[in-house]
């Protein structure tokens, strides 16, 4: 479905990916594993077209997107939740979902997503007139994901959703994202955690300095000792 | 290399005045006048500009500067020597008063650059409520000295001890432009122009910084509008303070480059051979032609040129040398 | 001493006139809280837009609601024109190359103004009546001026509160990368954006030139106090800009007739300098 060949991409002088390739079927979960400064983020932002790729191919769905904007990309079906959520803090919890479903195709069936959403979080129901900012860091994450599903995407990239929520948290947080992948999205997931995410998902890559080091089924990949040793800490 | 070039300008500012220009003397000196004036005071602005102050507000220091000195010596009597000292007086506490709160209260960018905004307004209508004294929006002249020259007037007949004044003052804000630039506080100023809480946590006082810098800033403009009141021997609110002084002021610098000694020197010279060559080309006729293109070209230089003349053309050079240097390879 | 009947029209007018600077400071708010961009130039606009209404209606005999009309459809095609032209290539550059744009836009609309129609003042002159009201003598025209203010701002609200495009234009004020990542092209945005608040320089346009003369410098006598309600007012913040226009307007009404013009409008201004270190973030922001 999602296919990368090939890509180099990075910020002005600075390369942070080079010549990676990766490859998401329909239905499938993905993580991609890495320690800070492996070109994680990077890697999502050229997928959503914030950044574009020097060298390398991107297609979806046997279209390249390579070079597109991101607001004509998020119109193929791929919705990013972005590092750090980035929700629109003064806006409340329904204007946020409400921007989510901002594509035309997504607004037709606005109403119908945002009952699916609000079911899939509870909380987020509860809290549809406060102001976005007020949530918690782990409610904010929902929102965040909420309100990409609010664009009936094909696939969903999570940037790092752990990042800076309580241990009880996460383990939340990853019941969620588990509960979104039964409702069969597929997803692509970046995180620092290393040992939960790989029980989640299907397969993993190991992303390194910018470069592609390893990949495989994630219950074998975890039992690699390399990575044992370097991320999952066992 | 540059020292000779140096002195051999110097030596042709210098010879001006004397050189065979015909009937064009008078008037030729009148624009150079005008250059030298507005060039100093284009600098004074740039001094804050440079380190992210971006003052709309220059009108008043150089409105309370005019109307200070023409203001003593029409009703007292007072000679502009001592009046000027009391101009700068005047320009720094207003300078003071303006930026010791917003420095304080960390009032940043487009605020700070409307708050100034409103002080030149301030002083623009404060001028026009007060006419009974300033003359309101009419503007007020400088009462003549008696004779042809009077040192202690500062008013004389002859242009060229006007042109001659003009480039000492200019040639003391080039001194001072570059002291800033080669002084400590140089190096302080643009950390705080490039993240202020950054610049505090090493242990910059961030606000004195400011402050001496705005202070400096007010106070040289004050004295380029005591010169201005001397040799036009008229001022009026809306020419001197308000909105469009100000702005004239910043596209002059920002044109030549705020960032080098002599760029708002070669902003000032283009900007007034502009409007003086529009002011000539239309005459009487067609009123309002002439700043209407003015308008044009403004916005078209921001546009096109947006480092300015000196940096666009640096820039240009730069890239010229690049491809040449990858031509060979 | 001054009768208090005239301080109490004063008073009066002083509001009527707070819910048309309002409206021309929600406007200029909008897009200055949008873009990061000032439009020192936003006033010019309004007079632009005063001057069809007075051709169209002096000109060509329409009936004022009619000039109105297009002196709102002219001002969004002029918000579109001076984004497009002007604004969008300077996107991202320091903010002191975005002011000088603009302020050259002020010169060059200025004086061609008075190139094209002389600094003559013009009004245009409707058979309203003045109304008593307890001895104080109130303007028809400025009562319908203030009515249509407040129902655009009311207009403006519901636009930006339930449409999907006007939470948009909320949203990318605050977040401009992840509006893209919901699919709107921030470009479009702007454009939108600038198209309403050029509307409501139109319409703040049609309301002025009722009341008042127009002319060339129209825009330096009320650009300054414009720029001042708006950031007074707080971004984003409707209420704010209200209560804000409301007290300036009031200051400069009274002022003007207990001292003068000048003095209200001194005031005003000082008022607004002390209250950006008092409350920078606006009159009714909560302190930090």
């Amino acid at each position: 479905m999602l296919e990368l060949r090939g890509v180099t991409a990075g910020y002005g002088q600075f390369t942070a990916l080079w010549g990676v390739s990766l490859r998401v079927s329909a239905g499938e979960a993905v993580a991609v594993v890495g320690p800070n400064g492996a070109g994680k983020t990077t890697l999502m932002r050229v997928i959503s077209g914030l950044v574009s790729p020097r060298e390398g191919d991107l297609t979806f769905e046997g279209q390249s997107l390579a070079r597109l904007p991101a607001h004509e990309i998020v119109a193929h079906g791929i919705a990013h939740v972005p590092e750090g959520r980035r929700i629109f803090p003064m806006l409340t919890v329904a204007d946020n979902l409400k921007m989510g479903a901002f594509l035309r195709s997504a607004r037709r069936g606005y109403r119908d997503s945002l009952e699916r959403v609000y079911t899939l979080f509870p909380a987020l129901a509860e809290r549809q007139k406060q102001r976005a900012g007020s949530l918690s860091g782990g409610e904010q994450q929902m929102l965040a994901i909420g309100r990409a599903l609010m664009s009936r995407p094909k696939i969903i990239l999570l940037d790092e959703p752990s990042m800076g929520l309580a241990p009880v948290m996460v383990l939340r947080l990853f019941d969620l994202i588990r509960r979104v992948r039964e409702e069969g999205y597929t997803i692509l997931v970046v995180e620092q955690n290393v040992r939960q995410i790989l029980k989640l998902v299907d397969r993993a890559y190991l992303l390194e300095v910018g470069r592609i080091k390893m990949e495989g089924r994630a219950d074998e990949l975890s039992e690699q000792d390399f990575v044992r040793k370097a991320y999952v800490g066992l | 290399m540059a020292r000779l070039t140096a002195a051999a300008v110097l030596a042709i500012i210098a010879a001006a005045p004397f050189l065979p220009m015909g009937g064009m003397r008078q008037y030729a000196l009148h624009v150079l006048v005008q250059i030298f004036i507005w060039s100093f005071i284009g600098g004074a602005w740039s001094l804050m500009g440079r380190f992210g102050l971006i003052s709309l507000g220059h009108g008043a220091f150089l409105g309370a500067g005019a109307y200070t000195t023409t203001l003593l010596w029409n009703f007292w009597g007072l000679t502009p020597w001592l009046g000027v000292l009391v101009a700068v007086a005047g320009a720094v506490v207003i300078g003071l008063v303006l930026g010791y709160p917003c420095f304080r209260f960390r009032v940043v960018g487009h605020y700070f650059a409307l708050v100034t905004l409103a002080v030149g307004e301030v002083v623009r209508l404060l001028v026009i409520a007060e006419r009974d004294w300033t003359g309101g929006s009419l503007g007020v002249t400088l009462k003549a000295s008696a004779g042809e020259a009077s040192l202690a007037a500062i008013q004389f007949a002859d242009k060229r001890v006007f042109y001659y004044a003009s480039v000492v003052v200019w040639l003391g804000g080039l001194w001072v432009w570059r002291r800033v630039d080669r002084s400590m506080a140089r190096s302080a100023l643009e950390a705080i122009g490039e993240d202020e809480t950054a610049a505090a946590s090493v242990g910059i006082h961030v606000t004195r910084f400011k402050l001496a810098i705005t202070v400096l800033s007010a106070a040289l403009t004050a004295v380029g509008g005591v010169l201005y009141a001397q040799y036009f021997t008229y001022v009026n609110p809306d020419t001197l303070s308000g909105i469009g002084v100000s702005l004239r002021i910043v596209f002059a610098v920002v044109l030549g480059g705020m960032y080098s000694l002599l760029g708002p020197t070669v902003g000032s010279a283009l900007t007034i051979a502009l409007s003086e060559y529009l002011r000539v080309l239309f005459g009487l006729k067609f009123i309002g032609m002439a700043e209407t293109i003015y308008g044009l070209v403004l916005i078209l230089c921001i546009i096109f040129l947006p480092a300015g003349i000196y940096g666009s053309l640096r820039a240009a050079i730069a890239r010229r040398m690049a491809r040449r240097r990858a031509a060979p390879a | 001493m001054i009768d208090p009947i005239f301080i109490a029209e004063a008073a009066l007018n002083g509001i009527l006139l707070g819910g048309v600077m309002a409206l021309l400071a929600l406007g200029l708010n909008l897009i200055f809280g949008v873009l990061d961009i000032v439009w020192i130039a936003y006033v010019e606009l309004v007079m632009l837009c005063m001057y069809l209404v007075y051709f169209l209606v002096t000109g060509y005999g329409w009936p004022i609601w009619l000039g109105g009309l297009a002196s709102v459809a002219f001002g969004a095609v002029l918000g579109v024109a001076v984004h497009l032209l002007i604004i969008s290539p300077l996107l991202n550059s320091a903010a002191i190359n975005q002011f000088l744009a603009t302020g050259g836009l002020l010169f060059f609309l200025q004086s061609f103004a008075t190139f094209l129609w002389t600094t003559d003042h013009r009004t245009v002159r409707l058979n309203l009546p003045i109304i008593e009201v307890a001895g104080m003598f109130l303007s028809f025209a400025r009562l319908i001026a203030f009515v249509v203010a407040i129902l655009a701002m009311i207009g403006l609200y519901l636009f930006l509160r339930h449409t999907f495009i006007g939470t948009a234009i909320r949203a990318v004020s605050q977040d401009r990368d992840a509006m893209r990542l919901m699919g709107a092209n921030p470009q479009r945005v702007y454009v939108v954006t600038s198209a309403v608040g050029g509307a409501m320089a139109g319409l703040a346009g049609a309301l002025l030139i009722i009341q008042y003369s127009v002319h060339p410098y129209f825009g330096a006598a009320f650009g300054p106090l414009t720029f001042m309600i708006c950031v007074l007012g707080g971004l984003g913040n409707m209420v704010g800009a209200v209560v804000a226009a409301v007290i300036m307007s009031e200051i400069i009404s009274v002022g003007g007739v207990m001292m003068s013009t000048e003095m209200g409008y001194v005031i005003a201004f000082v008022l607004f300098i002390v209250m950006m270190f008092a409350r920078p973030g606006g009159i009714l922001a909560k302190r930090e």
